[in-house]
C-alpha cells in the first residue's frame, strides 16, 4: 500500500502513498496511522499523517531508519475497525466583518456572495488530516465552482475562527496565526480545546463535516473565548 | 512537632521568585512532548539539548526536570526563601543582585548561592541564542500532555503556556541538600552545518543547489523558536513551489517561492506545502540553534549512514560531559 519509503532527515521515515489527493488514498494512510498508534514500535516519537504521505520520526538512540523501515514494510494493518468517523455540523457567520475576501471571489467566479455561500454550504466535507496550528482541520473537497488558489501575499494574521479555502480544501483556524486562505466566514466555537487530554480536536481526520450559516446574533451567543 | 508543620506551611508560602522582568522569550522546557503531531502540536522542548541536560546535572536535578529556557535577554528574578543552589548554562552574561544590594558577576556552569532577597539578572546571552536556568528542587509545575514544555502558539504547557511575564511569580519545591559543583565547558562552534538531501531536493537548479553547499548563508531576525530564516544566494526551483501539504520535522530547510530558506525547528508548524531541500542532521541541531542573527552558516551534505555515526559520537561525548559532573 505504500509505495515507497526514504528517510526524511536521520530521524524521520517518510512514506508515500502516492502523488493523488483522494479519499480513498487518504483512507489508507489513516489506516496505516490508527495501526501504528497503537503498536507502539520502539523508538518511534510523533506520527503525522497527511493527505498522501504518514512522517514517522524515531529517537535516533532506540532505532534508525533501516530497522523501522523493515517493522514497517512487514506491518500488518487493522482494517477499518479504528475508523470510526464522526458526522459534524458546525456553524458559520458570514456577515461582512467575517468574510474577509469574500468581494474577490465574488469577482473572480462572476457570483453573488450569496451564491457562493450556498455552493459552499451544500457538501459535507471529509477530513483529511489536521494540523499545521493545534486542531486545524484539512477539509475537502469543495465544489469546483468555488476553488481558487492561496492568497498571493498571505496575512500576517487571520482571526481565530476564521474559515478559508484554498484549491479544492476548505480549513479553519483554530489560532490567530499567519495564513493565505481565501476567508469567507467565522465560526464561534471552538474546534481545539487544549484542557481536553483526550480529545482535544473537535474534528478529526475521517470525520465528515457539513457547515450551517448563522446570523450575528446567533454568533455572539454561540462564541466561545 | 507543630513547629516542624508551621515551618513546612512557611516554606511553601515562601519559596518562590517574584518575576521583575520577563524577558524576550523566557519559557518552561524540558525534553519535549511527544505523539502530539497528527493534531498540529510539535515537539517543543529544549532547543539546545546538551546545555539543559548539563543544567539539570550540575545542580543534582532529574535528567527531565524543567528549566526556564530564555532567548537573548532572560528574565530579572527576586527570590524569597531558604538559601538555595542555582545553574545557568549557554553563554551568557548574568549577575546576582545581593540583600544588601552589592553586585556580582555570574558566572556559567557552577553552582551558585542564593539567599531571601537577592536578585538574578539574565542580562544577554552572548554571541549565542538560547540559556538555560535551573535551582536545586525544582520548579513547582504540573506536567502538561506529559510535559513540561511549552507551545506558545497553541498555549499549551505550564504557566498556561506563556512565556515568564513581569509581574508573576514562579513557585519553588524543596531545594535539595547545597552543592558546589563546577563543569569547566566550552560552546564550541561549528564550521558547517551538516544537511541530509530532502525529499524535494531535484527541485532546485544544479547551480542553487551548488550555491547553498558552497556559499554563506545568513541567519536573520525573523529566528525564533518556529524557525530560522536565511539570505543569501537565491534557490531557484525548476519543478514547482508548492506540493501538497504534508507532514514536516524539526530541522527542515523548507524554501518558499521567494527562494529564501527557512529551517523548522522546535515549535514549527506540523504540516507544510513548501519543498524541503534538506534536514539538519541531529547531531548539528544543539549548534544550529545557537547560532544568532546576523551570523553566517555554511552548509555541507552528508549521507544518512554519516549522520547517523555522528549523533552516536554527539551522544556519547554528551555523556561524557555529564559523567565529569559529579
Amino acid at each position: 500500500m505504500i509505495k515507497n519509503i526514504v528517510n526524511l532527515g536521520d530521524a524521520a521515515l517518510y512514506c508515500d502513498f502516492g502523488n493523488e489527493v483522494n479519499k480513498e488514498i487518504n483512507s489508507k494512510v489513516i489506516r496505516y496511522f490508527n495501526t501504528l498508534k497503537y503498536k507502539k514500535l520502539k523508538g518511534v516519537t510523533n506520527l503525522s499523517p497527511s493527505y498522501n504521505k504518514l512522517i514517522i520520526t524515531y529517537n535516533l538512540s532506540e532505532t534508525s531508519f533501516n530497522i523501522l523501515k523493515k517493522e514497517i514494510i512487514e506491518l500488518e494493518i487493522n482494517d477499518n475497525k479504528e475508523n470510526i468517523s464522526q458526522k459534524i455540523n458546525i456553524p458559520i457567520c458570514c456577515d461582512d466583518e467575517f468574510s474577509l475576501d469574500i468581494k474577490r471571489l465574488e469577482k473572480k467566479f462572476n457570483k453573488s456572495k450569496s451564491e457562493i455561500i450556498k455552493i459552499f454550504l451544500n457538501k459535507s466535507y471529509f477530513c483529511y488530516m489536521t494540523g499545521f496550528v493545534a486542531g486545524m482541520p484539512f477539509l475537502g473537497d469543495i465544489d469546483k465552482s468555488i476553488q481558487l488558489n492561496r492568497l498571493e501575499t498571505p496575512r500576517v494574521k487571520v482571526p481565530k475562527g476564521s474559515v478559508g479555502l484554498t484549491e479544492q480544501f476548505c480549513n479553519v483556524y483554530t489560532f490567530e496565526s499567519p495564513g493565505g486562505w481565501n476567508i469567507i466566514g467565522n465560526t464561534p466555537i471552538n474546534i481545539f480545546n487544549p484542557s481536553d487530554r483526550n480529545k482535544p480536536n473537535l474534528i478529526n481526520p475521517g470525520d465528515e463535516v457539513k457547515f450551517y450559516e448563522i446570523q450575528k446574533n446567533e454568533y455572539r451567543k454561540l462564541y466561545e473565548k | 512537632m507543630k513547629s516542624k508543620k508551621m515551618s513546612i506551611a512557611n516554606f511553601m508560602k515562601n519559596n518562590y521568585f517574584q518575576v521583575v522582568r520577563g524577558g524576550l522569550n523566557s519559557t518552561f522546557q524540558d525534553n519535549g512532548r511527544e505523539n502530539l503531531y497528527h493534531i498540529g502540536l510539535p515537539f517543543s522542548g529544549v532547543m539546545d539539548k546538551r546545555n539543559y541536560l548539563i543544567a539539570n546535572k550540575l545542580i543534582n536535578n532529574n535528567e527531565n526536570d524543567p528549566v526556564i529556557e530564555f532567548a537573548f535577554q532572560g528574565p530579572l528574578l527576586k527570590y524569597f526563601g531558604v538559601t538555595r543552589d542555582i545553574v545557568i548554562t549557554g553563554n551568557v552574561n548574568f549577575k546576582i543582585i545581593r540583600n544588601d544590594y552589592t553586585e556580582h558577576l555570574g558566572e556559567c556552569y557552577r553552582t551558585i548561592k542564593i539567599n531571601d532577597g537577592d536578585t538574578i539578572d539574565i542580562i544577554s546571552t552572548n554571541k549565542s541564542v538560547y540559556g538555560y536556568f535551573s535551582i536545586s528542587g525544582g520548579f513547582k509545575l504540573s506536567k502538561v500532555w506529559g510535559s513540561f514544555s511549552t507551545t506558545l502558539r497553541a498555549k499549551v504547557g505550564p504557566n498556561n503556556g506563556n512565556k515568564l511575564i513581569n509581574g508573576q511569580e514562579i513557585k519553588l519545591n524543596e531545594p535539595k541538600e547545597a552543592i558546589d559543583r563546577k563543569l569547566d565547558f566550552i560552546n564550541s562552534n561549528i564550521e558547517f552545518i551538516r544537511v541530509i538531501k530532502g525529499t524535494n531536493f531535484d527541485y532546485f537548479s544544479e547551480q542553487s543547489l551548488k550555491d547553498f553547499f558552497s556559499k554563506k548563508y545568513q541567519v536573520t531576525k525573523l529566528s525564533d523558536r518556529m524557525g530560522m530564516r536565511l539570505e543569501g544566494s537565491k534557490l531557484i526551483n525548476i519543478k514547482s513551489t508548492n506540493i501538497k501539504s504534508e507532514g514536516l520535522v524539526k530541522g527542515t530547510i523548507q524554501v518558499p517561492a521567494d527562494g529564501k530558506p527557512i529551517i523548522l525547528l522546535s515549535d514549527h508548524g506540523t504540516l507544510g506545502g513548501y519543498p524541503k531541500l534538506g534536514v539538519v542532521i541531529s547531531a548539528d541541531y544543539d549548534k544550529l540553534v545557537q547560532i544568532p542573527p546576523g551570523s553566517k552558516v555554511k552548509f555541507k551534505e552528508i549521507e544518512l549512514k554519516d549522520a547517523e555515526n555522528l549523533y552516536k559520537l554527539y551522544n556519547m561525548e554528551t555523556n561524557n560531559i555529564l559523567n565529569k559532573i559529579i
